[in-house]
Formats: C-alpha cells, sequence, structure tokens
C-alpha cells in the first residue's frame, strides 16, 4: 500500500470541482457545491439516487484526491453493532483468563482491565472512523442505508451527531477530527426525517447529455468518437421511455466498453439487440427495446447527430 | 362590574379589590370552594372517555393552573387547562373540540363572553363536523341519546356498486367520525390480527436461555463480574421482525361502501406496527402513509379525505398498480413486504396489461394476498376478466364475509382463517369462463 499523503480540503467551490475533475470524476456544479459546503460544515453529505449514477465513486474519489484513508461501511439488513463498530476476541480473552487463572494471581479487578484491554479489541468500519489524526480524518463511507433496518438507523444518528463511541469497558472513543462521511443510499426505504436533517442532502441525478459524452469520454478513451455520442444518445432516449428501469451512467459505460470490445464504431440495430443486455435488466423492458422501438430509436439518433454535423 | 358579577355567579365567590369597584380589574381570582373545581373535575373526565390521557393528578394541577393564572377571558382559560391537560399533539383537536362543546352545554364561558361583549358570539351552524366531534359528544352527553336514531355511516353520492367505470370521476368526501367504541373494538381486533407469514428472521440476536447459538459478548461480561471464575454459557437466538406491510385500497364507486373501514383499518395498523405504507387507488394511485401517521384517527381521515381526488370513482386498477410499481415498489417493497390488495377485480380498461401488472406485482413482494368482498357471496365466479386476469399471479385470495365492522376484515386476514385461501382452486372455473 503507498503512503497517504493527506491534503487540505479545497477552498472554494471551483476548487472542489477541479479537485473532483483531476481524478476523473465529472460532476456538474450542484454537486461541488454541496460537497464543497459539507467539508467546510463537517457536516455528513447524504446522497440519494438511482443505482448506477456514480455515488460511491464520489467517496472513492475523494478519498483518493485528498489522500485520506477511505473506510466504507456496507451495510446490510441485520447489521448490528459487533459487525459495524467493534467486537471483542473472545478466544484470546478466555486463554488470557487461562492464563492468570494458571499464574495464581487472580485479583478482580486487574483482570478486568487486562481481559478488555485494546489489546483485544477487534475494530470494525465505525470505530475505524473515529481514528483519524487532526488534519488527516478518514473518508467514512456509509454504502446503501437503506438496506439496514432502523434501529441501525437509530444508533448511527448518535455517531453523526456527536462522533463518539462509547465501549462500555473501555470508555468512550472520541474522534480527534470527525471523519468526512458520505452516506448513499438507493431509496429502497425512506430513510427518516430525523438522520436527514442532520446531513446536507443531495439527489444524484442522471447526468444530461453534454456531461454523459464528457463521462464516457473519460473513462472509456478508447471508444471511437462517432460510438460514444451514438451511445450518450441512445441512452438518453432510452430514459426519456417509459422502463421499469431506465439504464444509469455506469451502464452507458459498460456499453460503449462492450461495444469497444466487440469493435464496433458505429451502432446498428443487430448489434443492439445482441447487447441490449449490458443496457437493460428487465426482460419486460429488453423484450420492448428489442422490438421495433430500438430501431426507431437509433434512427432518431442518427437524424439528430446528423443534423449536429 | 358586570364581569366581576359574572365571576362570582360562576365561582361562588370572588376575591380581590374589584369587589368594592375602586379599580377595574382584568384578572379575577376564583374561588376554590365553588364550582369551579368540580366543572373541571367534569371536564377532565369528558375528555377522558374520548380517549385522552387525563389522570387526576392533571385534574388538580389544572386547578391549580387555573386558579394561578386566574381568568383573564375564554381564550386564557383555553390555553391554560390546555397547558395542563394537552400532552400530546394528537390530543389537540379532541381538546378543541371538548372545550368547544362542554363550556357551551354548560353555558358557562359562553354567558361569560357574552356579558361582556357587545357582539353575541358566533355560533354559525358548521357544515363539516369537526375531527374528534362525534367521539367528544359522545363522550359528554352518555346516556341521553339513546333514543337517537345512529347518524348514516359514510355519506355515499352515487351508489355504483358492481359496476365498474373507467372513466375519472373526481369526488370528495366526508367520512362519519369514529366513536370511542369503534377506535378501542379497532385497536383491540388489530392486535389480534396474526397475518399469515407475519415474522421474519434476521440477523440480528436477542438473548434466550433457549436459544441454540452462543453469546459469547455476554458470557465474558457475566465471567468477568464473577473474576474469571467461572465462564457460564449463555444463548441467544436470532430476533423476529414484522416485515413491512403494503396495503393497497381500491376505493372506487363498487367498493365506496367499504373505504370507510379500511381507512380507519389503516389508520389502526399504522399505530400498532412500525413499517406500514398505505395506498388508494381508484382512477389514479395516491399514498396516504403520511396521513395515516397522524395519530388521532378521525384527523387522519379528514387528511385522507382531502388527498383522495377520486373517491368512489371509475376504475382502473391496471393503471394504477403499473403507476406503483413503476414508482413505488422499489421504495416501499424492500426487507421483504407483504402487500394486501383489496379490490373486487372488476376492471375494465385494459385487462392484458393488468395481468402483467400483477404479475410484476407478486415478483417484488414476499407474499401478495388479494382481499375480495365479492367473493363473499356464495354464487361467486371468477367471471369478470379482471378478476380472471389477476387470479393466477396473487399467493392467497381471501374472502371478506361482512365488510361492515373492521373486526370482520381483521379476521379475514387472519392466518387462523387460512381454508379456502390457495388461489388455484378459483383457476379451473376462471378457465371454463375464458373459453
Amino acid at each position: 500500500m503507498t503512503e497517504l499523503k493527506p491534503r487540505g480540503l479545497p477552498q472554494s467551490i471551483d476548487e472542489t470541482l477541479d479537485l473532483l475533475t483531476a481524478s476523473n470524476y465529472v460532476a456538474d456544479r450542484a454537486l461541488a457545491t454541496v460537497l464543497f459546503l459539507s467539508l467546510r460544515m463537517k457536516r455528513p453529505l447524504f446522497l440519494e439516487g438511482e443505482a448506477g449514477v456514480g455515488k460511491t465513486e464520489i467517496a472513492k474519489v475523494l478519498a483518493e484526491s485528498l489522500g485520506r484513508r477511505l473506510i466504507r461501511l456496507q451495510c446490510y439488513e441485520g447489521l448490528d453493532v459487533s459487525s459495524a463498530v467493534y467486537e471483542w476476541n473472545y478466544a484470546a480473552q478466555m486463554i488470557e483468563i487461562r492464563m492468570e487463572e494458571a499464574s495464581g494471581a487472580v485479583e478482580r479487578s486487574a483482570m478486568e482491565r487486562n481481559v478488555f484491554s485494546e489489546k483485544y479489541l477487534i475494530r470494525r468500519p465505525v470505530l475505524d472512523a473515529l481514528t483519524g489524526k487532526a488534519g488527516a480524518a478518514p473518508v467514512f463511507l456509509i454504502d446503501e442505508l437503506d438496506r439496514t433496518d432502523e434501529a441501525f438507523e437509530a444508533f448511527l444518528l448518535e455517531i453523526l451527531s456527536d462522533f463518539q463511541v462509547t465501549v462500555p469497558e473501555l470508555g468512550t472513543i472520541r474522534a480527534e477530527e470527525p471523519p468526512i462521511v458520505i452516506i448513499t443510499t438507493n431509496r429502497t426505504r425512506e430513510i427518516h426525517d430525523a438522520l436527514k436533517r442532520r446531513c446536507l442532502y443531495h439527489w444524484v441525478d442522471y447526468p444530461d447529455a453534454a456531461r454523459e459524452l464528457e463521462i464516457v469520454r473519460t473513462k472509456v478513451p478508447q471508444a471511437n468518437s462517432r460510438l460514444s455520442a451514438q451511445v450518450v444518445s441512445f441512452v438518453q432516449r432510452l430514459r426519456q421511455i417509459d422502463l421499469f428501469k431506465v439504464p444509469g451512467v455506469a451502464e452507458t459505460i459498460d456499453w460503449a466498453g462492450a461495444l469497444t470490445e466487440l469493435d464496433k464504431i458505429a451502432l446498428d440495430p443487430e448489434t443492439i439487440s445482441d447487447t441490449i443486455g449490458v443496457l437493460l435488466k428487465y426482460q419486460d423492458d429488453i423484450a420492448r427495446i428489442g422490438q421495433g422501438e430500438g430501431r426507431r430509436i437509433l434512427d432518431e439518433v442518427k437524424a439528430e447527430l446528423a443534423a449536429a454535423e | 362590574m358586570r364581569r366581576l358579577r359574572f365571576l362570582s355567579l360562576l365561582w361562588g365567590g370572588v376575591r380581590g379589590r374589584g369587589m368594592t369597584g375602586a379599580a377595574p380589574i382584568t384578572v379575577a381570582r376564583p374561588d376554590p370552594e365553588g364550582r369551579m373545581a368540580d366543572n373541571i373535575v367534569y371536564f377532565a373526565r369528558a375528555l377522558r372517555k374520548a380517549g385522552m390521557r387525563v389522570g387526576p393528578a392533571s385534574v388538580k394541577d389544572a386547578i391549580e393552573a387555573v386558579l394561578a393564572a386566574g381568568i383573564g377571558g375564554r381564550d386564557d382559560f383555553y390555553w391554560t387547562l390546555h397547558s395542563v391537560l394537552v400532552s400530546r399533539h394528537e390530543d389537540h383537536a379532541v381538546f378543541d373540540e371538548a372545550f368547544r362543546l362542554y363550556w357551551k352545554s354548560r353555558e358557562l364561558v359562553e354567558k361569560m363572553l357574552a356579558m361582556f361583549s357587545p357582539v353575541a358570539p358566533d355560533r354559525r351552524e358548521r357544515v363539516k363536523p369537526r375531527a374528534a366531534e362525534n367521539r367528544v359528544s359522545q363522550a359528554l352527553f352518555e346516556g341521553q341519546q339513546k333514543n337517537r336514531l345512529p347518524r348514516e355511516v359514510p355519506e355515499i353520492e352515487v351508489d355504483a356498486r358492481f359496476t365498474a367505470a373507467g372513466d375519472e370521476v373526481l369526488r370528495g368526501k366526508d367520512f362519519a367520525q369514529m366513536s370511542a367504541a369503534e377506535i378501542a373494538q379497532a385497536k383491540k381486533a388489530i392486535s389480534e390480527l396474526r397475518l399469515p407469514f407475519d415474522l421474519v428472521t434476521t440477523r440480528r440476536f436477542k438473548p434466550d436461555p433457549h436459544g441454540r447459538r452462543v453469546d459469547p459478548r455476554a458470557m465474558m461480561r457475566s465471567a468477568s463480574r464473577m473474576g474469571g471464575e467461572l465462564i457460564l454459557p449463555k444463548f441467544r437466538s436470532a430476533r423476529q421482525v414484522h416485515p413491512p406491510l403494503v396495503v393497497l385500497a381500491d376505493i372506487s364507486g363498487s367498493m365506496s361502501q367499504y373505504s370507510r373501514i379500511f381507512l380507519h383499518f389503516l389508520h389502526a395498523l399504522t399505530e400498532k406496527r412500525r413499517r406500514v405504507h398505505a395506498f388508494v387507488f381508484g382512477t389514479r394511485l395516491t399514498n396516504l402513509s403520511r396521513q395515516m401517521r397522524h395519530r388521532d384517527p378521525d384527523e387522519a381521515l379528514a387528511d385522507c379525505a382531502l388527498a383522495v381526488k377520486d373517491w368512489s370513482g371509475g376504475t382502473r386498477i391496471g393503471e394504477a398498480l403499473a403507476e406503483f410499481n413503476r414508482l413505488w415498489s422499489r421504495r416501499v417493497l424492500g426487507q421483504g413486504a407483504i402487500v394486501l390488495l383489496i379490490t373486487d377485480g372488476l376492471e375494465r380498461d385494459d385487462v392484458e396489461g393488468l395481468a402483467g401488472e400483477v404479475e410484476r406485482l407478486h415478483k417484488s413482494c414476499r407474499r401478495l394476498i388479494w382481499l375480495n368482498p365479492l367473493l363473499r357471496f356464495d354464487g361467486f365466479e371468477p367471471r369478470a376478466r379482471g378478476v380472471r386476469a389477476m387470479l393466477p399471479h396473487v399467493d392467497e385470495f381471501r374472502a371478506v364475509h361482512n365488510l361492515d365492522a373492521l373486526a370482520d376484515l381483521v379476521a379475514s386476514l387472519d392466518k387462523r382463517s387460512a381454508q379456502g385461501v390457495d388461489p388455484r382452486r378459483w383457476l379451473e372455473p376462471a378457465a371454463r369462463f375464458a373459453a
């Protein structure tokens, strides 16, 4: 692992935007603004949006460009304190007890001190995130918060307001500098208002055509420029159709990558129907676009691009 | 001076300099020996009957508060009592109505106002019943209205039962208010409700002496308490919770006679369980989850009545389900939700579309329970095309024998009344009608 060189936080919205651009993340000004504010005000950033619009990526890019450690807490149903905050190493503790018994000197308070010492504490992401040094606070990504349950959400509420955790046997552990918290959710469940209130909220939307084209050019630089323009325009039109699940940016990048791997330099109806599985993941949607509608959209795309040239 | 005379009439005596007529005072100190205390006690008793939590301690506080604050006017008196007797926001409506009725019926505050106000109090007839009015007046005048005919329960503007209309008719609706007995009954019924497949095992644990998993954390803690001499085994087992419940209720013309029961049911359910999402549909889909969170049932129903624009209109089940699938299913059907679909299945529009949407709904939830009030008739046959389209895609097809009371609705959903809910027994007759 390379040594991290923590950098200072950006001092303006423009600097934030530059920071993201330098790390190949094409952001709009709204996102840069809310990110800058969250860094400046030391408030968690709450990112909501459809799957595949680059929410998690923001945290990764931020950690990388600021030279901070990225601590990721992937949420799932049933996430509890022992897998999110800390756990004791029970096997080692039991051996310690046996050793002390064998050595004969069993003094209750000393034993409790020894058994419940930092040596036997297993740190999980939340506790990890609270141990940043001043000027080098880690980026704490709480990913897909909607997957966990309300009980954990309530616990998180406490963490996010005080940035401290109490381990009964050790006492309170407080962050020297609060971590940069980024929370993402796919909205498969409504998050309680009390938690949202403590954060800065941003809805990450699908990008517009120009920005999406820029993203594709950044992420798939080897793709033919005509192909990328067609891909982006096609996806943009797909998003206007009433599909069950419209493709996200991640799908656009995948599709551009897939078509490049197939050595395509332009879209044609056969290629679309062969590779549509990269874009659409529901059979109803695929059937609909495969039958005729895909061809119609492609014609529109071609006409539009021809007019633009 | 007039005012003081009135107050003395009210409370039997007045302390203060005002009696000498020297300085006009604005606040009179009522005598606790008089009728004031009795009146407040009766008033508090009425509030309790209307469902508010008013204990003897708060009655005592109320009397003390009135003594401390004195009476500056109807508003002051109102807010003095309010500050002591109302401790939950949702009780405000009940208190407000009780105050209005009680102090009017006793002609106390009204008289007081009339005596020192040149303008007669505003006593216009109100058109709409206020929230909680029914309950409060029942609590106040209990025993005096035996001869009164029961009020007509919900107002139905057009009786369009057994007809399916695709046209959109927007109507407002007023619901008869809940009586205290109804609310108590609803709470009891809901607390006894055991839905089928109603518990899911989570990955969280609870201490359980009969559990099968060892709980090392508890073991170490208890061992360290005893100085580590004994490490006794502790056990835990997986915790079980209710999955989210999503209710989709049809409020179109053919179902309109049941809508009050549905809403009442939804409200009681929302109060009882944590994750309940309520939707109603006629020609459009309305999410009522927020409105239902109002603790007072009358206020919740009044909010619902305002939020829904298509009461007793036509039916577009397919479209409503399509909208649900597209906009809401991913947001509310996570974590293994059970869906209750309450509709008669009388769809006129696009039956093929309906089948597809029900199929999608079925695939995105843990269990789809269809409750059909038409099934209660002995001669029910899956003749309607909408019913035939939906039948293959539901897990349970349940009947409601009598939808006039909430208890019946609850009983029909209970897992203990599980015979004959398999939709497959209707598939064969349905196929016959299709042929």
